[in-house]
């Protein structure tokens, strides 16, 4: 099938499950997330079938002035593939966490009011998908928005709880901030090459003969995508929303937004670094300063934190220094390495199932030890020792240790930096991935090496249970045998 | 088939996750990893050891295990030997078998992996896939300050593990390639000051690995925390990873770069044999004792390492690092496990509140005896052979006309670490076995009859090499 009938048959889903949802009778809203998480799960087979216009050039639709702002390849089905699958984890992840959700909403017992917590999620994942396919700047800030806006609801979501509540003001007003950058930025980069559509402008800079304009037209822009995947000095609102958000909309944060975000950033910036670019030099400056700094500030005020989930914020805003360090390292693929973009996508894919493994073993401590701070893993070894193992490997993967997906990804980043002959940013990268190290590692201690206060056993859930095991196996897997994830991206 | 060394252990591992009997299944594995690796010693340049899985295309890793010569060889030997004695070691706290088990069969797999792998790449991932549960073990199943003494080689490790990586992939980045086959044609092409800095990089990577002083501080504490069977696989076979990524990485690839760093490596390794010598004289207890007698005597093996940068056609010095590598593995790991066995029966390892063991446990003196006489380096026993060689390879191309240079310096000076490994295993010895009995010696229990198992195939092993130390050097011929 062609490939917008993706979005909008993810769209469509969306609607339906909610008009489901309003008009169904019943005391339990778990069906919604069932349903659309089938649902999603069908658009993602859907995904490996679609087509563009590239492959059957002859059809009415190919025509369609559509496919001036709407592109379908490789790379755009695997960001929709991406897109789907995180949302698919978070719905999964939602129905778990049911039980803490309806005490925050709207009377503690029952769970009317969290039906649309399943149906919001959906309709961001059709915002990813269409900005993987981004051609057109004004098609992607509306892509953008309708993510953010559906943001906005999801983080303040648990209305009766303080911390939500305070998250999701924080995240409406910083964020309604950065969309302002992001019109003005894409103002001043239209204003200086007199075009938005991404595909025209490489020719249009080769001419330009100040580029200032430009330049800062850019500037803003990256805030504004910084402010998206957590980029210093604009990842201020992550530890905080991050904690207060409810966490399966915080795991959705962490992967879905940053990832699309990323793609986004790619889509955007590839004009600007190639060869004939007259702004490449002062583009990837700018990336490596943005690089070092997030760096430097993830993992070092990562060290302090005793709460987990804000622990996973700081976590995240690393992750992201060393996605930007590998943007800053921009190259293409050679006989001998992958390509800048292609590691970007391998490492946000094996972040994908380490962080989603993550957040669902969080979800359950916080359903059964009712907090989720690091004291609240003490012990976990004895009360549920496969669970404890599996949260082993999942941080020692998030933690870069070999043999496991989070290793290769790093060693990617690692590789094409030293490549780029990015010393200070390898250096930094280095001391970065040493203290992450030392984090990731102390919620390992927590879990085998301290006595709990409740050794109270911890059951989980089934779906919980598959998927834990199912991420936590891939994570391994991905480790010694990465080709499978580098064939998508072929 | 190299490949079976390594996967029977991990099946092991999951069999015991799945509920199979954790010390039959160990022992079993490490049985039949020992047949495998002592066969492999007697066919070991044909091609059915090799092994070659690609993992991945660009760069192109592969999942690859070999014999590269000789000394892959012989540390796979030791990992195997040490391997049976340690799970055949000590005793699993109730309800806690699969930890105890499983931890040490994945070290074995993990050391393996690392001496075995031909890929540059998987050389670093099996080593620290071995750390792991080495830092579990220790902060779960450690005596002591367990937790501060686990979070600390976790640290120095980790960070070590990093600063080596950078190394590891600078040099790659280099040479293009991870296959260690081929990384060295690169030899002698790469420019001196990239030399200088991949050799600081690897120095002090492997050496944090490796205890070398002054980045030695996790080491004797976590020997003494540690249980049984993680001492003895962790100090007699893992340890030995940084030597021999030295040996097989820095001395080939960047000798330039290493010789820069001769003087600070010497005054070092000096530290590690006179400093840490002294340390260890003033120990009050046996555990602490024998972890930093593993220390100190890392400082030999580094000499042996410095005369082989000093003097690049020194046919000498890598048989010596080899075998004395080969010799202290076996008997340290014999030392950790004796030293077990003495707390078990007497409940103390604290040298001040022992005596006249030798008169309840006849059989336990003995074989301590045999065990602390090799770390000295009575001849007839491994250690001798190791140390020996070490000496002369120092004085190999030694021009009398010229004068003593710094390395036969550091060597002269160096052998003082004998006198002083003499005084504390003798003082330590006579402190346990000898003089009158005490409440906790007086009824202790001797060896059992399995107790010797583990005992005699190490002394078997440091006999055998300190006899006929052509075993092992007909081997690492070029």
């Amino acid at each position: 099938m062609p490939a917008y009938y993706l979005e909008a048959l993810t769209v469509a889903l969306g609607l339906i499950i909610l008009l489901a949802e309003a008009f169904v009778p019943s005391k339990q809203k778990s069906w919604v997330g069932g349903a659309g998480a089938t649902g999603l799960t069908l658009i993602l087979i859907a995904t490996f079938f679609a087509y563009g216009p590239d492959e059957k050039p002859a059809s009415a639709w190919a025509e369609w002035p559509l496919w001036n702002f709407y592109q379908f390849d490789s790379l755009a089905r695997f960001y929709k593939a991406f897109a789907l699958l995180a949302t698919i984890l978070v719905l999964l992840m939602a129905i778990d966490y049911r039980k803490i959700l309806s005490r925050y909403t709207a009377e503690p017992t029952s769970e009317n009011g969290t039906g649309e917590f399943y149906c919001l999620p959906v309709f961001a994942c059709a915002g990813m998908m269409w900005m993987a396919s981004a051609k057109d700047l004004a098609g992607a800030f509306v892509a953008l928005e309708l993510v953010t806006i559906t943001f906005y609801i999801l983080v303040a979501y648990m209305r009766r709880n303080v911390g939500s509540l305070e998250a999701g003001a924080k995240y409406l007003i910083l964020g309604a901030l950065s969309t302002g950058f992001l019109v003005y930025g894409i103002a001043w980069v239209y204003g200086s090459t007199g075009t938005m559509r991404l595909d025209l402008l490489p020719e249009k800079i080769t001419a330009l003969k100040d580029t200032v304009p430009l330049l800062f037209g850019i500037a803003l822009v990256l805030v504004a995508l910084g402010f998206k995947v957590g980029a210093f000095p604009m990842q201020m609102w992550i530890p905080d929303v991050y904690q207060g958000a409810p966490t399966p909309t915080t795991a959705f944060l962490s992967v879905g937004s940053k990832a699309a975000g990323f793609i986004l950033l790619i889509r955007f910036l590839t004009p600007f670094l190639g060869e004939n670019s007259p702004v490449r030099g002062q583009v990837l400056t700018i990336l490596l300063i943005l690089a070092c700094a997030t760096l430097l500030y993830g993992n070092l005020a990562a060290i302090p934190q005793t709460n987990f989930k804000r622990l996973l914020a700081y976590s995240s805003i690393a992750h992201a220094g060393f996605l930007i360090l590998t943007l800053a390292a921009w190259a293409p693929g050679t006989d001998s390495s992958v390509s800048s973009v292609q590691a970007i996508s391998f490492y946000l894919s094996t972040y994908l199932l380490m962080t989603m493994g993550v957040f669902f073993v969080l979800a359950q401590i916080r359903i059964h030890r009712d907090g989720d701070a690091i004291t609240d893993f003490n012990g976990l070894g004895k009360s549920n020792p496969l669970l404890a193992l599996a949260m082993t490997v999942l941080l020692a993967a998030l933690a870069g240790v070999p043999l496991t997906a989070g290793f290769i990804g790093k060693f990617f980043v690692f590789q094409l930096a030293a490549g780029a002959h990015l010393w200070a940013g390898l250096s930094i990268a280095v001391i970065a991935a040493a203290a992450g190290f030392y984090y990731y590692f102390k919620t390992i201690r927590a879990i085998w090496w301290i006595e709990a206060s409740d050794t109270s056993a911890i059951p989980l859930p089934l779906i919980s249970k598959i998927s834990i095991a199912t991420l936590t196996a891939l994570t391994l897997v991905f480790g010694i045998y990465p080709a499978p994830i580098l064939a998508l991206l072929k | 088939m190299l490949i079976l060394l390594v996967a029977l252990p991990i099946l092991a591992f999951l069999a015991i996750l799945l509920g199979a009997p954790a010390r039959l299944m160990a022992i079993a594995a490490a049985t039949l990893n020992l047949v495998l690796g002592l066969g492999s010693v007697f066919c070991w340049k044909q091609e059915v050891w090799n092994f070659s899985l690609p993992v991945l295309a660009k760069p192109a890793l592969n999942l690859s295990f070999g014999y590269l010569d000789g000394m892959s060889l012989v540390m796979v030997v030791l990992s195997v030997i040490v391997t049976l004695a340690a799970v055949l070691s000590g005793k699993a706290p109730a309800g806690r078998e699969k930890l105890y088990y499983g931890s040490s069969l994945l070290i074995a797999a993990g050391a393996i992996g690392a001496f075995a792998s031909t890929d540059l790449f998987f050389f670093y991932a099996f080593h620290e896939m071995a750390l792991i549960p080495t830092f579990l073990m220790i902060g779960i199943l450690g005596r002591g300050d367990r937790r501060g003494i686990a979070w600390k080689i976790t640290i120095y490790l980790g960070l070590g593990s990093l600063v080596l990586l950078a190394g590891l992939v600078w040099l790659a980045s280099l040479a293009g390639t991870y296959d260690m086959r081929e990384i060295k044609n690169i030899a002698g092409t790469i420019d001196p000051a990239a030399q200088k800095g991949i050799a600081a990089l690897l120095i002090i990577g492997f050496g944090t690995l490796v205890s070398l002083f002054p980045l030695h501080s996790w080491a004797a504490p976590a020997y003494a925390s540690a249980p049984a069977p993680t001492a003895m696989l962790h100090a007699g076979v893992l340890k030995k990873f940084g030597l021999y990524g030295l040996l097989r990485v820095a001395v080939p690839l960047v000798p330039e770069g290493l010789h820069a760093w001769l003087t600070p490596l010497l005054v070092l390794l000096l530290g590690n044999i006179l400093w840490v010598g002294f340390v260890t004289i003033s120990q009050k207890r046996l555990d602490t004792l024998l972890g930093n007698s593993s220390v100190m005597h890392m400082g030999y093996i580094f000499l042996a390492i410095t005369a082989l940068i000093a003097v690049p056609e020194n046919t000498l010095a890598l048989p010596a690092a080899v075998v004395l590598m080969f010799a202290h593995g076996v008997s340290i790991a014999l030392l950790f496990g004796l030293a077990e066995r003495i707390e078990r029966s007497t409940g103390s390892l604290d040298l001040s509140d022992m005596g006249g063991l030798a008169k309840s446990a006849p059989a336990l003196a003995f074989l301590f005896g045999i065990a602390g006489m090799a770390s000295i380096g009575l001849p007839g026993l491994a250690n001798f052979s190791g140390e020996v060689l070490v000496f002369l390879s120092a004085f190999e191309n030694y021009i009398p006309a010229n004068g003593l240079g710094p390395v036969q310096i550091t060597c002269i000076l160096a052998i003082w670490g004998v006198v002083i490994s003499a005084v504390y295993m003798l003082r330590a010895y006579r402190s346990i076995f000898h003089g009158s009995t005490v409440k906790s010696t007086e009824k202790a229990a001797d060896l059992t009859l399995t107790d010797h198992i583990p005992a005699v195939l190490l002394i078997v092993a440091l006999l055998a090499v300190g006899c006929f130390p052509n075993l092992l050097l007909n081997l690492l011929k070029p």
